[in-house]
């Protein structure tokens, strides 16, 4: 095979990179409690929120960073990274586009992503996160009239104080991982919606993630919350300059859904891998987690990850209403030398509890990937089901897919399948392809599409269109 | 004082103690591999439940136990002819660790096969074994086979010489004694398989009803050239009985490696299974089936590794849990880096019996290669209430419909066993242990009949 033009595709450069130069109100790096007080006090937050911060802290200490995962990469200075980072005049936000400073929406338009149009078109609100803090929020007006609240979780703790203390921490306790725990300590922004009982969320919300400015941390939290019988769609897309300094990425998801509730959460994460040495590139160490603590509530996790230098990612499900239903869609692609280390945890605590986790990798390059997943079946939940099937498809003979997945099943009346495969790009699908005029290229396109469509299919509309052109990007080329 | 160190200063004690009576001095050797093994075992300590291999099982009751070493190998014939496979087969038999040659029988080795027991073997000419022995069951693997490299005095050598084939099975068993205290033991085997070779070997784990002691076994396999080797274990001891086992085996080219690993007794059960595929054209397939019941325990691990291109291996294990039982299931295959063309199938089934039993099942994958195809599965479920009802409609009663069924479950496994008085014999062990406990005996004598 034409292994010049694969090399050139597969060295291409990323064409997401590039820094903007905004003026940044940063703190020098370190961490310790005044440097924490300085966000909460930023922030604006009450005391209490500043306690909590700190509880996290304190037991962040104690904590061991995790080493079970597959994963390489030299020790993190924790003391080393800015912990805080936001565009200059906080105080003073834009109340519309226009008002936006010109440079981040030239940013946007760069990323291809342009946010009125976009907006305007798509009936997509937007909750566009630059750096740390929300930078403006479209569509609030219309969201309103619905009763969802969607705004940055700093606006959250200061006008919704009650509605946060109820739910945050509960999904993601603040010393549930290493992560977590410097998360709840220093986050600095994310999203916050709530959605009320019987509401269907008129449109789909989105937030892009940008991390910007160097050498500072991305702690970003999210909370959703659905009541009974409410409904969203939650997109989440992310995009990073290049630059030399890894960066530390610890986010924290928490979702949480009454009965009947249906959360969908769709992300497209592409952030910088890296060079082709492999350095540079995000460190991703994330959260997620949903809590259908309602019955029949339903939370549908869909991920396409494509950048970072290291992932390290589960989302999972806490199914703990009768009958309800976690989803778990992922497409993970690895090249160069990147390495995830991703999967689910479907934790069926009630009766008749339901999940579905599907998960393709694709490893290129010199990268490794791995499915980590577990299914726990709890002695209450009867009639239990799960689902599993997790494929991985390997280019190049220095790239590696593994898969770890654990069961735990106590209770007899529970179905649990597993299906696990491993393999290449056959010489005979690429062959048959060939002999009909498709060029070996959109042939391997094809392929690996084909492969990807059960996970793609569960994306929304403008996503996935996205999504398969990311992935194409991505691999064009790596086939030998 | 930590469980480990009472543990082992006990057993050196007991050891000592027998050892005085010993007329000759060990080879200087076997002194120093045990040393090395009494260090690591101390280092290493008892697993616990945070070491990732053992993260579903606990060796309490082994780590607090008080187990003695026995003294002799007293058996009574007739005791032991109950429990024996009714096989023509060259046996060698140990009793509570210590070998009888009362209830062995090596009259008539063909011609190229060595049978004997591993203390004889050291005592004759211990350079022979000196080579092999530990080669592959480093001190390294587990605690427990650190302990085996300290303790291990007795045991089985079989070796198979080039272009030999021995159409008798070889019969490797270990009667476990009800003994008023405890005891352990730590056998080792060694099984060299030369070029072109074919055997079947049986380690036949049985005992007492009432015995409660400590097996402790490593066994290592050599298969050079073109060997083929059936390997059996079939692990019936009493429901109190302790028993941890490794088997490691090296493959060369073009060798064939079957395993069957059937465990229906034990109260805590720990097997760990290493295949390397060192060559090319190596094949290894697994096949395992566990039956638990009360509150046994069986934990089995497995392991392949593609050191070569263009090897191949097969796994199907299958699981029923009955009561409180609690089964455990790792299997993982590693593809070395350019270990192209492999191919790897991996399954796990279990089947729970009732509410209170857990299985807990990791098969897993780790591929450096990228010109391989691999597979696993792992299902858990019950049985299928369409099935059963499809029996009762043709007259057969719920209780025989579910037998009949459960032992289809197993039937995947059994099926693949070529020696039929072990495969009869574990069906009617696993009819015997379902909680309907309907009479399979009568069914089987049944369908014998009409064949004859």
């Amino acid at each position: 095979m034409a292994t010049e033009e694969m090399e050139q595709l597969v060295r291409r450069e990323y064409t997401q990179g590039f820094v903007t130069d905004i003026e940044s109100d940063t703190v020098p790096p370190g961490l310790d409690e005044s440097v924490i007080a300085f966000i909460s006090q930023k922030k604006g937050e009450p005391q209490w929120m500043l306690e909590w911060r700190l509880e996290a802290y304190h037991q962040w200490l104690k904590m061991k960073e995790p080493s079970w995962a597959h994963l390489n990469y030299p020790p993190i200075d924790y003391q080393g990274i800015s912990y805080y980072s936001a565009p200059k005049k906080p105080e003073d936000r834009p109340q519309s586009l226009d008002e936006v400073d010109p440079k981040l929406l030239e940013t946007y338009e760069k990323l291809g992503i342009p946010l009125h149009e976009r907006a305007a078109l798509a009936g997509v609100a937007v909750d566009a996160v630059f750096d740390s803090v929300s930078v403006t929020t479209t569509f609030k007006e219309k969201l309103g009239e619905a009763g969802v609240i969607f705004c940055s979780i700093s606006e959250a703790i200061r006008e919704y104080p009650e509605l946060v203390k109820k739910y945050l921490g509960t999904v993601v306790p603040q010393g549930d991982n290493f992560f977590a725990a410097l998360n709840s300590a220093v986050f600095t922004d994310g999203s916050f919606v709530f959605v009320p009982e019987g509401v269907t969320c008129p449109m789909e919300l989105s937030t892009y993630f940008r991390i910007n400015a160097a050498n500072t941390g991305q702690f970003e939290r999210t909370l959703i919350i659905c009541e009974k019988q409410a409904q969203v769609s939650y997109l989440e897309g992310c995009t990073a300059p290049q630059r030399d300094e890894n960066q530390l990425h610890a986010a924290i998801v928490e979702l949480v859904a009454l009965e009947d509730a249906y959360i969908k959460y769709s992300t497209v994460q592409n952030w910088y891998p890296g060079d082709e040495d492999g350095k540079g590139g995000i460190y991703n160490f994330v959260t997620k987690r949903a809590d259908c603590r309602g019955d029949r509530s339903k939370v549908s996790w869909t991920q396409v990850e494509t950048g970072s230098a290291i992932t390290w990612k589960y989302p999972s499900c806490l199914l703990r209403g009768k009958d309800s239903v976690g989803e778990f869609y992922s497409v993970a692609v690895t090249n160069g030398r990147q390495q995830a280390d991703t999967g689910t945890k479907m934790i069926h605590i009630g009766e008749g509890t339901k999940s579905t986790i599907v998960s393709k990798g694709i490893s290129a390059g010199n990268s490794e990937q791995s499915y980590r997943g577990l299914v726990k079946i709890g002695p209450r939940a009867k009639g239990a089901r799960n689902f599993t099937q997790c494929d991985s498809l390997l280019i190049g003979d220095r790239s590696g897919a593994h898969t770890f997945p654990y069961q735990e099943i106590g209770n007899s009346s529970a179905t649990v399948e597993h299906e696990a495969t491993t393999s290449k790009i056959g010489e005979d699908q690429l062959f048959y392809c060939r002999q009909r005029g498709i060029s070996e290229e959109d042939a391997v396109n094809m392929i690996v599409n084909g492969f990807c469509k059960d996970v793609f299919q569960e994306l929304p509309m403008e996503f996935a269109v996205e999504a398969e052109a990311l992935l194409n990007v991505t691999l064009e080329g790596a086939v030998g | 004082m930590s469980a480990t160190h009472t543990f082992l200063d006990r057993l050196e004690e007991r050891i000592a103690n027998r050892r005085e009576s010993a007329t000759t001095p060990e080879p200087s050797w076997v002194t120093a591999r045990r040393q090395a093994g009494a260090a690591r075992f101390e280092a290493l300590g008892f697993p616990t439940r945070r070491d990732e291999a053992w993260k579903y099982t606990d060796v309490r009751r082994i780590s607090e136990g008080d187990f003695a070493l026995a003294q002799d190998a007293d058996f009574s014939p007739s005791t032991a002819a109950t429990l024996v496979l009714p096989l023509d087969a060259i046996r060698l038999s140990f009793v509570d660790g210590v070998f009888s040659a009362e209830l062995s029988d090596m009259a008539s080795l063909p011609e190229g096969l060595g049978v004997e027991p591993l203390s004889r073997a050291m005592s004759t000419n211990h350079e022979s074994v000196g080579g092999s022995l530990g080669r592959l069951a480093g001190v390294e693997f587990s605690p427990f086979t650190a302990l085996n490299t300290a303790f291990a005095d007795e045991g089985a050598v079989i070796r198979i010489g080039s272009g030999v084939v021995v159409e008798k099975p070889i019969l490797v068993q270990f009667f476990s004694r009800a003994n008023a205290q405890p005891v352990m033991s730590h056998p080792r085997v060694l099984i060299e398989a030369g070029a072109r070779s074919q055997a079947t070997v049986i380690e036949h784990y049985v005992g007492e009803e009432d015995a409660a002691n400590f097996t402790n076994v490593v066994s290592e396999v050599l298969l050079e050239r073109g060997a083929i080797l059936s390997h059996y274990i079939l692990q019936e001891a009493s429901l109190q009985d302790a028993h941890i086992g490794s088997l490691h085996v090296d493959q060369g080219r073009d060798s064939r490696f079957t395993s069957f690993n059937i465990n229906l007794g034990g109260a805590l059960v720990r097997n760990d299974l290493v295949a390397d595929l060192n060559a090319e054209n190596a094949e290894a397939n697994y096949y395992g089936l566990f039956f638990a019941q009360g509150r046994q325990h069986v934990d089995n691990h497995t392991l392949v590794n593609h050191n070569a291109p263009h090897t191949f291996s097969n796994e199907n294990y299958k699981g029923i849990l009955g009561d409180r039982a609690r089964g455990v299931f790792n299997g993982k295959v590693i593809v070395k880096r350019d270990s192209q063309k492999i191919e790897a199938h991996q399954s796990n089934a279990n089947l729970l019996l009732s509410d209170r039993a857990e299985i807990d099942t990791k098969p897993e994958l780790e591929i450096y290669a990228d010109d391989v195809k691999c597979s696993h599965g792992a299902t858990t479920g019950q049985l299928d209430e369409e099935a059963v009802f499809a029996l009762r409609t043709r007259g057969i009663d719920e209780q025989t419909a579910r037998g009949l069924l459960t032992l289809a479950f197993a039937g995947e496994v059994m099926d693949k066993v070529t020696l039929d008085t072990v495969a009869e014999r574990v069906e009617r062990a696993v009819a015997g242990k379902l909680p309907e406990r309907f009479n399979l005996g009568d069914l089987v004598d049944v369908a014998t009949a009409d064949q004859a």
